[in-house]
């Protein structure tokens, strides 16, 4: 009996709306995790006969990766999803909770990514391996449109296939000898890979939360910023600002407030500004506007959100030279050894539309598609309100969160799908915090958008 | 070219021991405020900068040194002609297909696109019935090598073959496995080197190895060109079973097979239980820029808990990365196409010839050379020598960039890697060249 039936293929849908046809290029839906709610009962998926005489290798199974208790949130949403699916196969699912982008990708993007295609079958054009950093003409042009006047230079940049993975190499170079801090409620990469890392200790049910992390809370009542005075110094602080799930934007003033805060304990910052160009408000989008920043903190980023490179992998981080282990080691040597040697590159047709997103053209065009994703945002923030929801976010992030007081999020979740049949993320899967929260995210296609908020109007009148 | 700027301000032999490093460091950073977060002690443990990034090195200071040089790179592994055009244009239609409503994509399944997995499975495993749900794509065996040892952990021990592609050691001590350097031995306490030699045809003794959890792999080889016979790896599946162990099978070089040497380790029986296979697109279809590869991890492959070694690596790969760029694996499809199959067997045998000529030209020369005909690598045998010296002495007298055997392990301290990648032109201009070095008693290296 195989466990792995359930990973392969299906023949579902994966756009935000079932009126698509089926498609030749899967989506993340498509694949799913195991049908197990609670990943640490199963230990062998033979039954007890088989489980005898199957081969065992004498190798352990990492502690570290024990200590997960479920699958890792989003492939956990979708395999809910399909299982909706083929419980209403004529269900019109809407997709409000992965973030993944639905609108093409402007041409002068696409037609740069295609050229370089092109390129590659010619004795001119082929280029084999890439500067693990990242392509020169790319790494400035991060550098002058994003840190134009912050003092962050080209070589302060590692380009890379996305923030997720940079978050994993990072812990790399951490090792498992440091502690985290993390927003709770949180992306849970960042906890995911701690614990991956070995840097926690076990699951605690009883607070939900890893032993030997600090959990920050953000709720309505701090303003969705930690308070610092009640944190204990860690070696590593994450910090996502506009926010993954909450939406909130830190101030200048709390951002100047962290930094110092890191300054005085000695800490690092990993901050993750994919969602900056959703800022509405007049906030900070790089840590490193922050006086001082450069000796504390570490920034990544994204094109996933800003030109739907969600499928195509670009992201970057930036690694300033003044940062500096305790022992003074440059943390950009360590990082810079770690691209080196386990990784190879971001696909170089992917940098190629790196930089064309970053041509003026580009810029205006991305700023059109995040725009149509504000609306969007908007739409949904104005529905909830009008329902009389207690909503935050929205207003600089791609996220709108939205309270249900006492109740448990999953259930929130699943009263939603089976109700509606829209997608959201359930709070908890991002920290205890989020629990009584839903995530319901603005990506959509704008008539899916509007049909799942008159849906919505529907079933909270 | 690799860009070094980011180290430029860490000027430094790699010479240096680390603690005079450490010492230069502080002084050039001055006023530089330091957090009081610990540095990796794994980190710490590494001995120079990874190989590659150091051959691009001393080729940017050569050239700097003769401006004028006509320098010929055969060192690092980079793939030189174009990708055939069917499949450069099934990239660019898929580009272009990302500006239309119908043809957007976002997130693809972290595990790869479903119909380059199945053509994965059908290309490579038809016979060995492995399935396309034990294929996970990626963006490179580099890349792989890595999040199978955030699968492993801290704990497990390895075995590498010694000389071997050094991401494996690297990624070893990077993630806690490897114990500290000894200078005398050039080894990591804890791993296991299985020595590769022509007195043991390039296959490890393994009656003499012991026992560890995780076996390195690689054929055919990277550096030695050695594929390893049926018989072989048969041996290898024998010892892993007897040992509960799990090899890690490198087959990148596959395609480069001429003697019929098995090409996936599945062809073995009772493999899949004791076997994880690595490969790329990279020097198949000249993806290294491009970023393509795939890992396969058989059903039947057990912790010793009995929990599959699958579900921890779905969990990685779910975690830790994202996907591998879509674009790319648009082109992978292509490659696999009858067509596109066909078009890059022609560019494989184009890199097989260049591996002939300098096989012969070696060989001509009375040099001890092996490879070169299951791999694009030959390898290149300066008794008594130190192969550091000898790739200075190719380099200052021939422009050549090679690689010294010694970045491989110690094992190939006496050998220098020649990758035959690259125009023929090229390569009959850098066989003309070595011709001239060692005839009439050139150079010092050369043991008649």
């Amino acid at each position: 009996m195989s466990l792995m039936n359930n990973l392969s293929t299906s023949t579902i849908s994966s756009s935000s709306s079932a009126f698509l046809a089926p498609i030749s290029f899967d989506s993340r839906t498509q694949s799913v995790a195991f049908p197990l709610k609670n990943i640490n009962v199963v230990k062998c998926i033979t039954n007890p006969q088989e489980q005898q005489t199957a081969y065992k290798t004498k190798v352990s199974r990492n502690a570290n990766i024990a200590k997960l208790q479920a699958g890792y949130l989003f492939p956990e949403v979708a395999r809910r999803r399909a299982v909706h699916l083929l419980k209403y196969p004529n269900a019109q699912v809407i997709s409000l909770g992965i973030g993944d982008t639905t609108e093409p990708i402007p041409d002068v993007i696409t037609s740069a990514m295609a050229e370089r295609s092109h390129g590659l079958s010619t004795l001119e054009g082929y280029s084999g391996y890439g500067a693990e950093q990242g392509e020169k003409a790319l790494r400035s042009a991060l550098a002058s449109t994003f840190y134009g006047n912050l003092g962050i230079e080209e070589d302060d940049i590692f380009v890379s296939d996305g923030a997720k993975c940079d978050i994993s190499r990072l812990q790399v170079v951490f090792g498992s000898n440091v502690t985290m801090a993390v927003q709770d409620p949180s992306y849970p990469a960042y906890v995911d890979s701690s614990v991956i890392m070995g840097q926690t200790g076990q699951f605690q049910k009883d607070v939900e939360k890893f032993a030997n992390i600090e959990y920050m809370r953000c709720t309505p009542e701090n303003g969705f910023f930690p308070d610092l005075s009640t944190v204990v110094r860690t070696d590593i602080i994450f910090f996502c600002s506009p926010n993954n799930p909450t939406g909130a934007a830190a101030t200048r003033e709390q951002l100047t407030r962290l930094v110092q805060f890191a300054k005085d304990n000695g800490s690092i910052i990993v901050y993750d500004s994919a969602y900056a160009l959703y800022m509405s408000d007049d906030n900070p989008r790089s840590i490193f506007e922050i006086p001082g920043a450069k000796e504390v903190a570490i920034e990544t980023a994204s094109f996933s959100k800003y030109a739907g490179f969600t499928g195509v992998r670009l992201g970057w981080t930036v690694v300033p030279k003044q940062l500096l282990f305790s022992d003074g080691f440059p943390v950009a040597k360590d990082f810079n050894r770690i691209v080196c040697t386990c990784f190879n590159g971001a696909c170089n047709i992917s940098q190629a539309g790196g930089l064309a997103c970053l041509s003026p053209e580009g810029l205006e065009a991305m700023q059109e598609v995040i725009g149509f994703y504000k609306e969007n945002t908007k739409i949904i923030v104005e529905t909830f309100n009008s329902l009389g929801f207690k909503v935050y976010g929205g207003q600089n992030a791609p996220y709108v969160w939205v309270h249900f007081p006492s109740r448990s999020s999953w259930d929130v979740f699943s009263e939603i799908l089976e109700k509606t049949h829209i997608v959201t993320t359930p709070g908890s899967g991002f920290g205890p915090s989020g629990e009584g929260f839903i995530r319901v995210s603005a990506f959509g296609h704008r008539e899916n958008v509007l049909e799942a908020c008159r849906r919505f109007k529907q079933l909270y009148k | 070219m690799y860009n070094l700027s980011v180290c430029s301000f860490m000027a430094f032999g790699i010479s240096l021991p680390p603690k005079m490093v450490l010492a230069s460091l502080r002084l050039k950073q001055g006023n530089g405020r330091c957090t009081n977060v610990p540095r990796n002690v794994n980190l710490e443990k590494l001995q120079n900068n990874y190989l590659f990034p150091e051959i691009s090195k001393r080729e940017l200071q050569h050239l700097e040194k003769y401006p004028n040089a006509k320098v010929i790179s055969l060192g690092i592994g980079d793939t030189t002609e174009p990708i055939p055009e069917q499949i450069s244009l099934s990239m660019a239609n898929y580009a272009h297909s990302l500006s239309t409503a119908e043809g957007y994509r976002g997130y693809g399944a972290e595990q790869g696109n479903q119909a380059l997995r199945k053509a994965i499975a059908e290309t490579f495993y038809k016979d060995v019935a492995i399935k396309d749900a034990e294929i996970f794509v990626s963006d490179g065996s580099q890349c792989d090598i890595s999040r199978l040892q955030l699968l492993l952990g801290s704990k497990v021990t390895i075995a590498v073959q010694d000389p071997s592609f050094p991401a494996y050691i690297d990624s070893s001590v990077i993630i806690g496995q490897a114990g500290d350097f000894q200078d005398k031995t050039g080894k990591y306490q804890k791993i296991e080197y299985m020595q590769l030699s022509p007195e043991n045809n390039f296959f490890p003794d393994l009656t003499i190895t012991p026992r560890t959890d995780i076996i390195f792999f690689c054929s055919p080889n990277n550096p030695t060109g050695h594929a390893a016979t049926r018989k072989q790896l048969q041996q290898l599946v024998d010892f892993a079973r007897d040992n509960g162990s799990i090899i890690i099978f490198d087959s990148a070089y596959a395609t480069y097979i001429s003697d019929g040497s098995p090409k996936s380790i599945f062809e073995i029986p009772g493999s899949k239980e004791v076997a994880i296979e690595i490969s790329s697109f990279s020097k198949f279809a000249g993806f290294t820029g491009v970023r393509l590869g795939w890992t396969v991890v058989p059903e039947e492959l057990l912790f010793s808990g009995g929990f599959p070694v699958i579900h921890d690596f779905n969990r990685i790969v779910c975690t830790c990365f994202n996907g591998a760029s879509s674009i790319a694996q648009a082109g992978g499809l292509a490659c696999l196409s009858p067509e596109g199959f066909q078009a890059i067997r022609t560019v494989i045998d184009y890199y097989k010839e260049n591996a002939r000529i300098l096989v012969d030209t070696f060989a001509s020369l009375g040099l001890e050379v092996y490879g070169g005909v299951n791999a694009p690598y030959v390898w290149v045998h300066f008794p008594g020598s130190e192969s550091w010296n000898v790739f200075t002495e190719i380099l200052e007298k021939t422009h050549i960039i090679t690689v010294p055997g010694s970045g491989f392990g110690p094992g190939g301290a006496e050998y220098i890697r020649i990758s035959a990648f690259g125009k023929r032109v090229r390569i009959i201009e850098a066989s003309w060249r070595l011709e001239k070095l060692f005839s009439m008693g050139k150079s010092p290296f050369l043991s008649l």
